[in-house]
């Protein structure tokens, strides 16, 4: 009796702890998402729901703050307003009933995009920078390699911020100011550490008998190294991507200091979108909707190797 | 097929001497088992002829061209590891065909296919190659590594310990197997093991490896009946050779300086003494089946012999032993001829 229950309880948790773990993650789960279905429902009510107090749970949902998000509009008179043609689209609509016109778009498809080019730009860079100097500190000899291992790591002991200045005067000379590249170059630079010490643990998990193996069948060092390591140290490249990717997505403090106009970054944008009288919160949380996405796409798409690879190493067996 | 040559080649790691000077000469379509204790150099001694590591002194020869400098993928060996041979993203079909599909070699893919239909028919993997390389059984992993040795045909075979992660009984079956291969192919092979019987049932030629040194170099047969120390007598023979201080055999004349007598089991002749005559005493009687091993107690040595199961022996019983063919070791252990030095 007693060892059919340990045999049980070893190989799979019983019933009773099942559902008391349900309800942990349940309980988590739901404290988590409140934040974020507040603020996708606020995405969708009028400016003054968004900031009505007590808030509303029950409104009547509109696209101000959507329209708001990606256009900007200019105030005409009503009869300028009566004299055009049909409105093309509910942003026009929404714009006239209140004596405006969409003028054009607004800034925030570029600075999406510009968030997009500096993060996965930047998480690509850390990411083969890292893998090849995790590569040659795992199987070459390196002189002092310990020494320089732990200079990497140095590089991360401070916080960014510290040294914000002289980068700001730094990229000011250099033209690196409010460019891609720039943005690139840091968010690589802060990053390159952590990929290189979390991607050596995983190559040096990956056993040298295959290179030699490759090697001896006539493949170069390189080949075996795309043919042989590179596919095995996968799951560790992804984990590494998504760590660089959501920190380069979400950087704030170097965005705003270094960016302004053509490479400003979604994060330093979003916040200060201005509305009709003041901060325009719809438009804000439409905005934050918006950013979530692709770090959620990456992350799911790369699921199953994340799961794997967070635990690092330790169940790679 | 090819001939490699060993001059002098010395390895060192840090504290460890690895390989000591050794001059080895692998003939051609030759099995040459090199057996050694862990540690003795093994797998040092084939990295260097992969070119996986380099000699600190030394040179190499293949085909009387000399190697040494040469990278690992211009040797045109194939290396069966000890451990870890397959890759664990590949498929069995992909495994065995990496080797032919390296970019050195432009193999087109019809021929690849071929080969490798032709490997896994010798090594019954048929019906795996779809499979994950993961998911085998030991002995098909390893299987798996050897046929990525044969599907090239390399100028020599370099195996580590191939057969050490199998059970028994598919030890035995791989013994066979291999050997076949050999024949088959007139392959030249260089196997390390620390395995006597697979030294003994598969090597055309045996090195006894110590300390990175070789000990002695021969045949089966020689290195059986006529090895030159105790160490090499030992490391072959189970239940292992006796040895027995020179003292308890007054009567045996033995060489000068000899100290040891060392006699193999089924080199003892057991009889039932008379009228005190006895040097021994008959302790424990282990039944094989067949055959059996009588431990036997000489003043405080214990003896192993072969004995006929129907042979009028119990415990306790006094005996007369007589040896034949015994092998006499002087004080340091090595072995002293009768007659002079030298055979
Ligand atoms: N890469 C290495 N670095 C340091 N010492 C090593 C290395 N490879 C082997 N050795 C040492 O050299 C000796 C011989 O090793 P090895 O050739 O692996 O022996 P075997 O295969 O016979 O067990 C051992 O003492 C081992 O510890
Ligand atoms: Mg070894």
């Amino acid at each position: 009796m007693t060892a059919t229950t340990l045999a049980h309880s070893v190989v799979e948790p019983s019933g009773r702890s099942k559902g008391i773990a349900g309800t942990v993650i349940v309980v988590y789960a739901v404290i988590s998402m409140v934040p974020l279905v507040w603020i996708f429902l606020t995405a969708f009510k009028s400016p003054s729901d968004s900031i009505a107090y007590p808030p509303k749970i029950v409104f009547h949902p509109t696209l101000d703050g959507t329209c708001n998000l990606f256009t900007t509009i200019s105030r005409q008179t009503a009869d300028y307003i009566s004299s055009l043609p049909p409105p093309m689209n509910v942003c026009d609509r929404i714009a006239r009933a209140r004596n405006m016109v969409v003028a054009g778009p607004s800034n925030f498809v570029p600075r999406f995009l510009n968030s997009l080019i500096i993060a996965f730009g930047s998480t690509a860079l850390s990411v083969v920078l890292g893998v090849t100097a995790a590569y040659a500190f795992s199987r070459f000899r390196v002189p002092a390699k310990d020494d320089l291992l732990f200079f990497i790591l140095s590089t991360r002991m401070m916080p960014p911020i510290a040294v914000a200045i002289p980068i700001y005067l730094m990229y000011r000379e250099l033209g690196l100011s409010d460019t891609h590249l720039g943005m690139i170059l840091l968010y690589s630079a802060v990053n390159v550490s952590l990929a290189v010490w979390l991607l050596k643990g995983f190559i040096d998990e990956i056993p040298r008998e295959y290179e030699e193996a490759a090697l001896v069948d006539g493949y170069t060092r390189l080949q075996a190294f795309r043919k042989v390591v590179l596919p095995q140290a996968t799951t560790g490249i992804v984990a590494t991507a998504i760590f660089c990717l959501i920190f380069a997505w979400n950087e704030y403090a170097f965005a705003t200091l270094l960016t302004s106009g053509q490479a400003q970054t979604a994060p330093p944008f979003i916040p200060i979108i201005i509305g009709e009288g003041g901060q325009d919160w719809p438009a804000v949380a439409a905005a934050t909707t918006l950013f979530l996405v692709p770090i959620l796409v990456f992350t799911v798409l790369l699921r199953k190797n994340l799961l794997r690879g967070i635990t690092f190493g330790a169940v790679r067996k | 097929m090819a001939e490699v040559v060993f001059e002098g080649v010395s390895k060192r790691f840090a504290r460890t001497q690895a390989v000591a000077d050794l001059s080895l000469t692998v003939r051609d379509g030759e099995f040459l088992v090199l057996l050694g204790p862990t540690g003795a150099g093994k797998t040092t001694t084939l990295r260097l002829v992969a070119g996986l590591e380099a000699p600190d002194a030394g040179r190499l020869r293949m085909e009387g061209r000399d190697i040494t400098g040469e990278p690992p993928s211009t040797r045109d060996v194939a290396f069966v590891f000890q451990q870890y041979s397959l890759y664990p993203h590949l498929s069995v079909y992909d495994n065995l065909a990496f080797p032919l599909r390296s970019p050195a070699r432009r193999i087109p893919e019809d021929q690849v296919r071929a080969r490798v239909t032709e490997i896994a028919r010798l090594l019954h993997l048929q019906e795996k190659l779809d499979n994950r390389a993961t998911r085998l059984s030991g002995g098909q992993m390893q299987r798996v590594a050897i046929g990525r040795a044969l599907v090239r045909r390399p100028a020599i075979f370099l195996m580590d310990e191939p057969l050490s992660s199998l059970d028994a009984k598919l030890r035995a079956e791989m013994r066979v197997e291999l050997k076949r291969i050999h024949r088959e192919l007139g392959a030249t092979i260089l196997y390390v093991t620390h395995d006597q019987t697979e030294a003994m049932t598969m090597a055309t030629r045996i090195g006894v490896l110590e300390h990175g040194r070789l000990v002695q170099l021969g045949s089966p047969r020689e290195i059986y009946e006529d090895p030159i120390n105790i160490h090499v007598a030992t490391r072959l023979g189970s239940p292992s050779v006796n040895l027995m201080p020179r003292q308890l055999f007054p009567s045996v004349r033995v060489p000068e300086g000899a100290v040891t007598i060392g006699v193999r089991t089924e080199h003892v002749r057991i009889r039932k003494s008379a009228n005190g005559a006895a040097v021994g005493r008959v302790r424990w009687i282990e039944h094989l089946g067949d055959q059996s091993h009588l431990h036997v107690t000489v003043a405080d040595t214990d003896v192993i012999t072969l004995a006929d199961p129907h042979a009028d022996l119990a415990v306790g019983d006094e005996v007369a032993i007589e040896m034949v063919a015994p092998l006499f070791f002087d004080a340091s252990g090595e072995r002293v001829r009768p007659g002079g030095n030298g055979r």
